[in-house]
């Protein structure tokens, strides 16, 4: 008894350990040392210099680490370190991207671009009125079409068709639908409706029909994965009371996965919503507010902001300007989407921690 | 009473249920007549795909070299074959360099990072996903290709001998490795999310025995999160490849494509993407160049195809962890 | 599924369906096809007509409230195909319907015993455009520029860059030459004055794809090569000149003479052209004689394609009212201020007039 409390004394548990002071310092020194010498070989650029500071950073630690605390602990503050360092690295375009946008987007972020489409305008003033409601029928239509489909498809593949040739085959091709290239799903839509409605039909509808094409393998995918994590316990309960299968999915499984569903639903309406290409194709080109998604071209967001970009008039700013400004609007819409779903998720979910 | 008590038992003995649908729960056989149905809807609307494209593609894969060389772009494999290199080059790159760093930062949100931070952090990198993929077009012609030629020019200049960074450095900085960061940047979100949920969903008690038997984090993280998600990963990744593989815009914007074949990083000579290809020539085309760019479409499905059944085999021979099982 | 979300999901749907859009600026216009009474008319075509479509556009459908027009600026091909098959009732094209492609009741618009017309509407000279430090004029002649764009003269101190420009500080810098990476009009037009101006060292023909064999960088669209000059070092290319914004343009000395890319200068191409033999005397599809003296070469001349007789005649007269308005000297003054082209002659305006007064 008495050894074991000679064992445990103060030194035994903060020796073998670095101080906690030593990842600031240490990450002090580095950034100086990494500047200076990013000075004297690279003529002081600032991407050098981080990057020899990481570097000079990780190689100190881990040696202290080592000699100090021993190879797992090394390992384990090794990993940290990475992980940290690839948040920061991540941060990097995104801070970028979005500064870029923000900064040359804010300039048109005014009433007039969100009432005001570009019906007789050229050159500066008009707005995206009639892109921004394009956006949102094409996309909530897509919506509407995939959501059910890649959820049902989901269900099956993880909760009826466990392992069974079909599943395999769906699974399968599902992965292989990812790999479809937008424009060709664009291109697919307008063959479609063209065969359907007769030559050159565009329309909201047909731009959907491109947009599911693209959605559905995401929702099917995530869905499917977040649908196989709930734990089994979960159902064999609900199956020992007596309740049916579909109940049980529909009931238990889906609440269980509803935060992580509605992330996969989320993912896949911001994959499509800034597609260009399908859009151009199958929903066309106006520069008037289209109402009815079954009839007549319809502009989208995506869409305006290329043609804003790519055939400027002649007064080349104007154009510019509601190009960045239509961008900014569609990383607003998405985060929105993102809030509404975040909310719905919370308000759906069992209430378990 | 006893009656009822003895009765029960033979009763239980005398009618065992009835293998099959139970008539008096139409619910259950309507639940899974749609998810199946839905399952099946989903080969066909690809099966109409696939289709669309033999329909269309076929004339120019069954032309004679003489008419695609006169009224489309050449003889098909021949000029086909440098964008299928692109195509695959600059996905690997893009995976190469974006799911290693997905993962850290799934990771980080679900483990590393102080909890009350983890939703807002999360909410951040899915701000990457909102970014339209025409702004990363000129995000990385305007901004990270001008940033990246000095890097280039270092590179060529000291490490030249590599064949990777061999030739002439491109003035504009719109190569391939550009292309490749972007794309990289654009699939990042998406590995990032699926692997976030999937790390959060690791079971806690696996996790909390490991730290008991006094694992350190990255133990824990090995031992009871990483086999666990090991289906989500694969799954996140093969959604990241399908939108490195089949991303038009902001690799049309950016990329300084040709006909070339090459390992080289840096030059003005990069091989150019199918869908990138796809997209600059079908407004002039008409007749058989149409036909021979849906052909191109049809080998890039096929692409997609062959990587998705290698990654199955990698993953098939290994058993899968499933919570429904 | 469990109820709740589905039917929240569908209030807030039908609500926001329900709460049908409205732009202040269409007050009493027709929008797209919704009103009665309202006219829609489709046009498909070449990217390089857009801005003055535009403006056309614009100030047609200011004087015609009620009437739509929707022009698509899909690109040549993609016009000329919709145009083949009905989906568009005008096209816009870099390039006139080759006779191959002509021939009555090959429109499915049109009457089964109607041909199509080419006429020229658009006029913009193309730029050689480049970015380098310390050079404001440039002179080159065509063997150069042409040497320039197949990657012979690598350098900007080349003797020949030299001999054209005296006064000028060359660096030693490597020229980066860039190109369309897309099939266009311009490149067919700018490969087709290299052929005929520098025919032993621009040995390929005139082609809407830039020739692959002679390198050089390639950018998407105009507006991704005017880009990708202005971000690189060294950089030159080719772009329709109303686009270059602030970048140098260079002269191309033809027997001793700088031409700048002017509206002017592009427009006298058509003067000194023919149009195409064996075609109806409406048809005004020309064949570009660059080697006028004095004569601006590289232009680019973008043509409307209507039907000589249409099956709809609301359709008919619908174009007639349109095209008439772009071929007139108000529209044609309107597009030159904004989108830079060059305005037709009024010889030629006239040329125009009497072949739509013949369209039904």
């Amino acid at each position: 008894m008495t050894a074991l409390s000679h064992a445990i004394t103060q030194d035994s548990l903060t020796s073998g350990r670095l101080p906690k002071f030593a990842t600031p310092v240490t990450a002090v020194a580095a950034a100086v040392v990494g500047f200076a010498l990013a000075v004297l070989l690279a003529g002081g650029n600032l991407g050098t210099a981080v990057l020899i500071a990481y570097v000079i950073f990780l190689l100190s630690m881990e040696i202290a680490a080592r000699v100090v605390e021993g190879p797992r602990q090394a390992a384990d503050r090794r990993a940290r370190h990475l992980i940290v360092g690839a948040f920061l690295l991540a941060l990097l375009p995104l801070g970028s991207v979005v500064l870029e946008v923000l900064s040359k987007g804010m300039g048109r972020f005014d009433l007039g671009f969100f009432s005001q489409s570009m019906r007789n305008v050229v050159g500066e003033g008009g707005g995206a009125v009639h892109a921004i409601y394009g956006t949102l029928y094409v996309t909530g239509l897509a919506t509407l079409i995939s959501v059910p489909i890649g959820l049902l498809t989901a269900i099956y593949l993880a909760e009826y068709g466990v392992r069974n040739r079909l599943s395999k085959a769906i699974t399968f091709f599902v992965d292989v639908m990812t790999g479809v290239p937008s424009i060709v799903a664009g291109l697919f839509a307008y063959a479609l409706m063209s065969l359907i409605f007769g030559a050159g039909s565009k329309s909201g509808f047909s731009g959907s029909i491109a947009l599911s094409v693209l959605m559905i393998p995401v929702v099917v995918r995530s869905s499917e994965e977040l649908l196989r994590l709930v734990p089994n316990e979960l159902r064999e309960a609900a199956y020992a009371l007596g309740v049916p299968k579909w109940l049980t999915i529909v009931k238990v499984v889906l609440p269980t996965a509803v935060s992580g569903l509605v992330s996969g639903v989320i993912l896949a309406i911001a994959r499509v919503i800034g597609e260009t290409a399908p859009l151009l194709i199958a929903a066309g080109y106006t520069t008037s507010l289209n109402n009815n998604p079954f009839a007549g071209p319809m502009m989208t967001l995506p869409v305006f902001v290329f043609d804003c970009y790519a055939h400027p008039g002649t007064d080349v700013q104007a154009y510019l300007d509601r190009a960045w400004t239509g961008a900014l609007t569609l990383i607003v819409i998405v985060m929105l989407l993102n809030l509404i779903g975040r909310l719905i998720a919370r308000r759906f979910a069992p209430k378990t921690r | 009473m006893t009656a009822k008590l003895t009765s029960t038992p033979t009763g239980a003995a005398a009618a065992p249920p009835r293998p099959g649908p139970d008539p008096k729960r139409p619910g259950e056989a309507l639940f899974r007549g749609l998810a199946t149905g839905a399952g099946i809807l989903i080969l066909v609307i690809l099966a109409l795909v696939a289709g669309f494209l033999l329909i269309q593609g076929s004339p120019a894969l069954f032309a004679d070299p003489a008419k695609l060389a006169s009224q489309g772009y050449g003889e098909f494999v021949s000029w086909v074959l440098p964008y299928v290199w692109g195509t695959v080059w600059a996905a690997l790159l893009a995976l190469l360099l974006a799911v290693p760093i997905a993962i850290g930062i799934a990771l980080f949100i679900s483990h590393y990072a102080p909890r009350r931070l983890a939703q807002p952090l999360g909410y951040l990198i899915d701000l990457l996903a909102a970014v339209p993929s025409v702004v990363f077009g000129l995000w990385g012609s305007l901004v990270l290709a001008p940033a990246m030629l000095p890097l280039f020019t270092t590179l060529n200049t000291h490490l030249g001998f590599i064949p990777l960074f061999a030739g002439q450095v491109s003035g504009t900085g719109r190569t391939i490795l550009t292309a490749a960061i972007v794309l990289a940047t654009m699939v990042l979100p998406i590995i990032t999310s699926l692997c976030r949920e999937v790390f959060l969903q690791a079971p806690r008690l696996h996790e909390e025995a490991a730290l008991a038997l006094g694992a350190t984090r990255w133990e824990m993280v090995k031992m009871a999160v990483l086999p666990f998600a090991r289906p989500g990963i694969i799954a996140a990744v093969m959604l990241g490849l399908g939108r490195a593989l089949g991303e038009t815009m902001a690799v049309t914007m950016l990329l300084s494509g040709s006909r070339n074949l090459t390992f080289e990083l840096l030059t003005s000579q990069n091989p150019n993407t199918i869908a990138a290809v796809i997209a600059q020539n079908f407004p002039e085309a008409f007749g058989l160049k149409t036909n021979q760019l849906i052909a191109a479409g049809l080998v890039l499905f096929l692409i997609t195809l062959a990587v998705n059944s290698v990654a199955r085999w990698i993953v098939s021979r290994r058993a899968q962890y499933s919570g429904a099982n | 599924m469990s109820i709740k979300p589905i039917a929240v999901a569908a209030l807030v749907t039908a609500a926001a369906l329900a709460f049908t859009g409205c732009a202040t600026n269409e007050a009493g216009s027709a929008g797209t096809g919704t009103t009665s009474g309202a006219q829609t008319l489709t046009g498909v075509g070449a990217s390089s007509q857009k801005a003055a479509q535009e403006k056309w556009v614009a100030d047609f459908q200011s004087k015609n409230s009620s009437i739509t027009v929707n022009y698509s600026p899909d690109g040549s091909g993609a016009g000329r195909s919709a145009f083949i098959a009905g989906a568009a009732a005008f096209a816009g094209s870099d390039r006139p319907l080759k006779d191959e492609e002509m021939g009555a009741g090959k429109f499915a618009g049109c009457a089964a015993d109607s041909n199509a017309l080419n006429l020229p509407v658009y006029i913009s000279p193309i730029a050689v455009i480049y970015n380098l430090e310390g050079v404001t004029d440039l002179a080159l002649d065509p063997a150069t520029v042409a040497g320039i764009f197949a990657g012979k003269i690598t350098k900007w101190n080349d003797p020949a860059i030299v001999a054209t420009n005296p006064g000028a500080k060359l660096p030693d810098t490597a020229i980066t030459a860039v190109h369309r990476s897309d099939d266009s009009g311009t490149t067919n037009n700018f490969t087709d004055t290299l052929n005929k101006l520098a025919p032993d060292v621009w040995t390929e023909k005139a082609s809407d794809t830039f020739p692959a064999a002679f390198g050089g960088e390639a950018a998407n669209g105009t507006s991704g090569v005017v880009q990708a000059v202005t971000g690189g070092t060294g950089t030159i290319g080719y772009a329709d000149a109303s686009a270059a914004g602030k970048l140098g343009k260079a002269s191309i000395v033809v027997n001793g003479k700088p031409l700048q890319p002017t509206a002017e200068a592009a427009a006298a191409i058509l003067d000194h052209s023919k149009t195409v033999a064996g075609r109806d005397a409406n048809d005004l599809a020309y064949s570009l004689d660059r080697t006028s003296e004095g004569v601006y070469p590289a232009v680019l001349v973008s043509y409307a394609i209507v039907c000589q007789t249409y099956k709809d005649p609301a359709v008919g007269a619908l174009v007639k009212n349109y095209v008439g308005y772009l071929a007139s000297a108000d529209g044609q003054k309107a597009a030159a201020d904004a989108a830079g082209s060059a305005p037709l002659s009024a010889d030629l305006q006239a040329k125009v007039k009497t072949a739509l007064d013949s369209v039904k």
